[in-house]
C-alpha cells in the first residue's frame, strides 16, 4: 500500500491518456466519467494512505518509492523516485480532492464547449505534472513537474484560442513563468555542483555540514530558488501575468491560478528550507517580497470591476501572505494558510465562474448586482469564502490561518513589528476588498439576470468547498482559543518550528483581538460605502488625487507599462537594428561565390561537339606532354 | 615474311592516329566524324597486335578482336544515331546541334 504511491500519479495520467487519444470519439457522459474518475480514485487513494499515515502515530513519517532509474551518466543519477512525507500529504491533499471537485463542477460548466475533451485532458495532464511536482525525491523530477505544470496552465489559459487576446495572455504567462525557471534551473545546476546530488533530502541533510549560516553561496542557491518561486507564484517583480492569466475557463483559475500551481512557489520555499535558513538575507528577501506583493496586489484589487481579476489580485496577495511566514520561517502557518487558502479561493473563482456562467458572460461586478435571491446556493457559498477571505474572526477558517500567519510574524525572531504592519495593513485591505466584491455583486442595484440556475454538479462542489473553508481552520486553533494544533503537528517531523523572540504574556490575545476587530471594521466600512453611502466612493474617485490611484491600482501599479518602456521595446529596437543578421552574410556568401563559379563555368559548355573534342585532345596533348617533361 | 620493325609499325599507328584525331577535330560532318573515331581505334588495335607479335603473346591479338567487336556494335549504335540525327535536323553538319549549350 505505502509503496504504490505512485499510482496517485499513475490515474491522472491515464485519464489524460485516454481523453487525448480516443478523447474526441467519446460521448460527453464517458468523457466526463473518464475525466472525473482518475482523480476521484486519486483522491480516495490519498485520503487513505493519509488516514493510515496519521493513524500510524509515527512523529515523522516518510514513504519513499524507488520507481526505476530515470538517467545514469558518469557523476550523475538520477531516479524516478516519490517521496512523501507530512508537506507533500498536504499537498497531494489538496491536489486531488480540490482537483477533483473542481472537475466535477466543469462536467457542467463546460459542456455548451466544443473542446470538451480536450479540457479534461489537459485538466488531468495538470494534475498529474503537479502531483509529479510535489512528490519527487530529486530536483531534477520536481524540475519536470514544475514544467509540466506551467505548460498545462499556458494551454488552458490559451483555450478558447479562436481569440487572439488569449493567446496573447497564454504567451505572457508562461514567458514570465519562463524568467523565474530559468532561475530555478541555474539554482539546481548549482546546487549539482556543489553536492554531487539532486536528491532533496541528502542536499537538506548535507547544506548545514557544508554551509556556514551566511555563506555566499548558499545565499546565491537561495536567492535563485526564490527566483523560480517568485515566477511561478506571482509575487513581485514577476506578478504581471497573474490577472491576464484569467483570459482561462474558471475552473482553471480555480485550480490552476488559486489553489496549486501559483503556490508551487510557496511549496518549493518550504521544500528546501534548510538552505533558506542558511541564507538569513535571501529569506529576509522572501518576507519582504511578500510584505509588498501582498499590499500592492490589494489596493489593485480594491479598484478592479472585473470579478475574476479581484480574484486574481486577491490570490497574490494572499500569496504574499504564505511568502510572508516563509520568510519569517513560519513554515507550517504558511502551509496551512495554504490549504485554507486553495479551499475558499477555488470555492470564490467556481463560484464566480458559475456567476459569469448564468450572466451571458459578463464579468463586470458592476453590471451583477441584487444576485442574493436569484442564485441563493451560489451566494452563500460565496459569502461563506468571502469571510474567510476576510479573516471574519472565530467562525472562518481564514481567520485561524492569516492569524496565524500575522501572529508568528510578530512573534519571529526574523520578523517584527514592520513586517507585522504591513501584513495587518492587507489584512484590512483584503477585508475592505472582498466585502466589496461580494455587495457589489449580490446586493444594491437589480442588473442583469440570470437564464438559469446552476445543476447539482456546479452546486455539490461549491457546498463542500464551502463547508472546508468554514471548518478547515478548526484544526489548527490557536494557544489562546482551544489550543489545538493538528496541523503544526503534522508538519514538525517535515518543517522546523518558528523560532520566537520574547515577548509579553497576553500579546498573542491582543493582537488576535486587534486584528479581528479590523477585519469586521472594514466590512462594515464597505458596508457603509457601498450600500449606504455610495456618494463617498464617487467623490473619492473624481478627486483628481484618488483618480491617479484608481487608474494606477486599477493597472496593476504600470507594471505592465514599465515593463514594456524598460524592457520589451528596447529589446525590440536592439533586434530591429540587427533585423539582417550580420552573420547571415557568412551563409549568404557561400551562396553568392556558388553562383559566380556557376556562371563562369556555364561559359565553356557551348554544346559544340567539335569544341569538347578540341580540348580533349588538349588535355590528352598537355597530359602526355606533362608526363614527359616530369 | 620479311620482318617488319617495331618502330615502323609504331609510327603507322601514330600517323593513322594522328589522321583520324584531325580529321574528327577539322570534320563538320557526323559521318566522316565517326569514320575518323573508327581511324583512330584500329591505330590502337594496331599497336596491340605488335606488341602481341613482339612479346610472342597471345593477350593483344585477343584485345584487338575485342577492339574490333566493340567497334562494330559502336558503328552500328552510331549510325542509328546519325540516321536520327538527319532525321531531326535535317544536315549532317555536327554543329547543329547544341541544344546543351549551357
Amino acid at each position: 500500500m505505502t509503496e504504490s504511491i505512485w499510482i496517485i500519479i499513475a490515474l491522472p495520467l491515464v485519464s489524460f491518456l485516454i481523453l487525448a487519444f480516443v478523447g474526441q470519439r467519446m460521448t460527453r457522459q464517458t468523457i466526463a466519467l473518464v475525466a472525473t474518475a482518475g482523480t476521484g480514485i486519486a483522491a480516495l487513494f490519498t485520503l487513505v494512505t493519509g488516514w493510515r499515515l496519521l493513524s500510524s502515530n509515527q512523529a515523522n513519517f516518510e514513504i519513499s518509492s524507488n520507481l526505476w532509474e530515470w538517467i545514469n551518466t558518469s557523476g550523475l543519477t538520477i531516479h524516478m523516485a516519490l517521496h512523501l512525507d507530512a508537506l507533500a500529504l498536504v499537498f497531494i491533499f489538496v491536489i486531488t480532492f480540490v482537483g477533483f471537485l473542481i472537475l466535477v463542477y466543469s462536467t457542467e460548466f463546460m459542456n455548451e464547449d466544443s473542446g470538451y475533451a480536450r479540457f479534461f485532458a489537459y485538466i488531468n495532464l495538470f494534475i498529474a505534472s503537479m502531483l509529479i511536482l510535489v512528490l519527487a525525491d530529486n530536483l531534477l523530477l520536481l524540475y519536470l513537474g514544475w514544467e509540466g505544470v506551467g505548460l498545462c496552465s499556458y494551454l488552458l489559459i490559451g483555450f478558447w484560442y479562436q481569440d487572439p487576446s488569449n493567446g496573447y495572455a497564454a504567451r505572457k504567462a508562461f514567458i514570465m513563468t519562463r524568467i523565474g525557471d530559468t532561475a530555478l534551473i541555474i539554482g539546481l545546476f548549482l546546487l549539482f555542483v556543489e553536492f554531487g546530488t539532486l536528491n532533496i533530502g541528502e542536499i537538506l541533510t548535507a547544506a548545514p555540514e557544508k554551509w556556514v549560516t551566511g555563506d555566499t553561496t548558499a545565499k546565491l542557491a537561495a536567492f535563485l530558488l526564490l527566483g523560480g518561486a517568485v515566477g511561478k507564484s506571482a509575487q513581485l517583480p514577476l506578478q504581471t501575468w497573474l490577472p491576464d492569466a484569467m483570459a482561462g475557463p474558471s475552473p482553471v483559475s480555480a485550480l490552476i491560478h488559486a489553489a496549486t500551481m501559483v503556490t508551487a512557489g510557496v511549496y518549493l520555499i518550504a521544500r528546501t528550507h534548510a538552505i533558506f535558513e542558511l541564507a538569513p538575507e535571501v529569506q529576509f528577501i522572501v518576507a519582504i517580497v511578500g510584505a509588498i506583493t501582498l499590499l500592492i496586489a490589494g489596493f489593485s484589487a480594491l479598484v478592479q470591476r472585473d470579478i475574476k481579476r479581484v480574484l486574481a489580485y486577491s490570490t497574490m496577495s494572499q500569496i504574499g501572505y504564505m511568502f510572508l511566514a516563509l520568510g519569517v520561517g513560519a513554515w507550517s502557518a504558511a502551509i496551512f494558510h495554504f490549504m485554507i487558502h486553495a479551499f475558499f479561493k477555488a470555492l470564490l473563482f467556481l463560484g464566480a465562474g458559475a456567476i459569469i456562467m448564468v450572466l451571458h458572460h459578463e464579468h463586470d461586478m458592476f453590471k451583477m448586482g441584487g444576485l442574493y435571491k436569484k442564485l441563493p446556493v451560489i451566494f452563500w457559498t460565496f459569502l461563506i469564502a468571502s469571510a474567510s477571505l476576510a479573516a471574519l474572526p472565530l467562525v472562518t477558517a481564514g481567520f485561524y490561518s492569516k492569524d496565524l500567519i500575522l501572529w508568528q510574524v510578530f512573534a519571529s525572531n526574523i520578523g517584527g513589528s514592520g513586517l507585522w504592519a504591513m501584513g495587518f495593513a492587507g489584512a484590512f485591505i483584503t477585508a475592505l476588498y472582498s466585502s466589496r466584491m461580494v455587495l457589489v455583486t449580490f446586493f444594491g442595484k437589480t442588473g442583469i439576470s440570470p437564464t438559469h440556475r446552476p445543476g447539482w454538479a456546479i452546486t455539490t462542489p461549491l457546498l463542500v468547498l464551502a463547508f472546508l473553508s468554514f471548518a478547515g481552520g478548526f484544526i489548527e486553533l490557536p494557544h489562546t482559543m482551544g489550543h489545538t494544533q493538528l496541523f503544526s503537528e503534522m508538519l514538525h517531523g517535515t518543517l522546523p518550528a518558528l523560532t520566537m523572540r520574547e515577548l509579553p504574556a497576553n500579546g498573542e490575545l491582543m493582537l488576535q483581538i486587534i486584528t479581528g476587530l479590523t477585519s469586521i471594521i472594514a466590512v462594515g466600512l464597505a458596508c457603509l460605502v457601498y450600500l449606504r453611502r455610495p456618494s463617498i466612493v464617487n467623490q473619492l474617485k473624481s478627486s483628481s488625487f484618488g483618480n491617479l490611484f484608481v487608474r494606477l491600482w486599477f493597472t496593476g501599479w504600470g507594471f505592465d507599462v514599465m515593463y514594456n518602456a524598460l524592457i520589451v521595446r528596447p529589446l525590440v529596437s536592439i533586434s530591429k537594428l540587427n533585423k539582417k543578421d550580420i552573420l547571415d552574410n557568412i551563409s549568404i556568401g557561400v551562396s553568392r561565390l556558388m553562383a559566380f563559379g556557376n556562371s563562369q563555368l556555364v561559359l565553356s559548355q557551348s554544346g559544340k561537339l567539335r569544341w569538347y573534342m578540341m580540348i580533349i585532345a588538349l588535355g590528352a596533348i598537355l597530359t602526355l606532354t606533362l608526363s614527359i617533361v616530369i | 615474311m620479311i620482318d617488319l620493325p617495331t618502330s615502323h609499325v609504331i609510327i603507322l599507328a601514330m600517323v593513322l592516329f594522328i589522321l583520324g584525331l584531325i580529321g574528327l577535330l577539322a570534320r563538320r560532318n557526323i559521318l566522316f566524324m565517326l569514320m575518323s573515331v573508327e581511324i583512330m581505334l584500329n591505330a590502337a588495335g594496331l599497336v596491340f597486335v605488335v606488341g602481341s607479335s613482339k612479346w610472342a603473346e597471345a593477350d593483344g591479338q585477343l584485345m584487338f578482336i575485342f577492339i574490333l567487336s566493340m567497334a562494330a556494335a559502336e558503328v552500328a549504335v552510331g549510325l542509328a544515331l546519325i540516321l536520327q540525327f538527319y532525321k531531326k535536323f535535317n544536315t549532317l553538319d555536327a554543329d547543329a546541334a547544341s541544344n546543351l549549350k549551357g
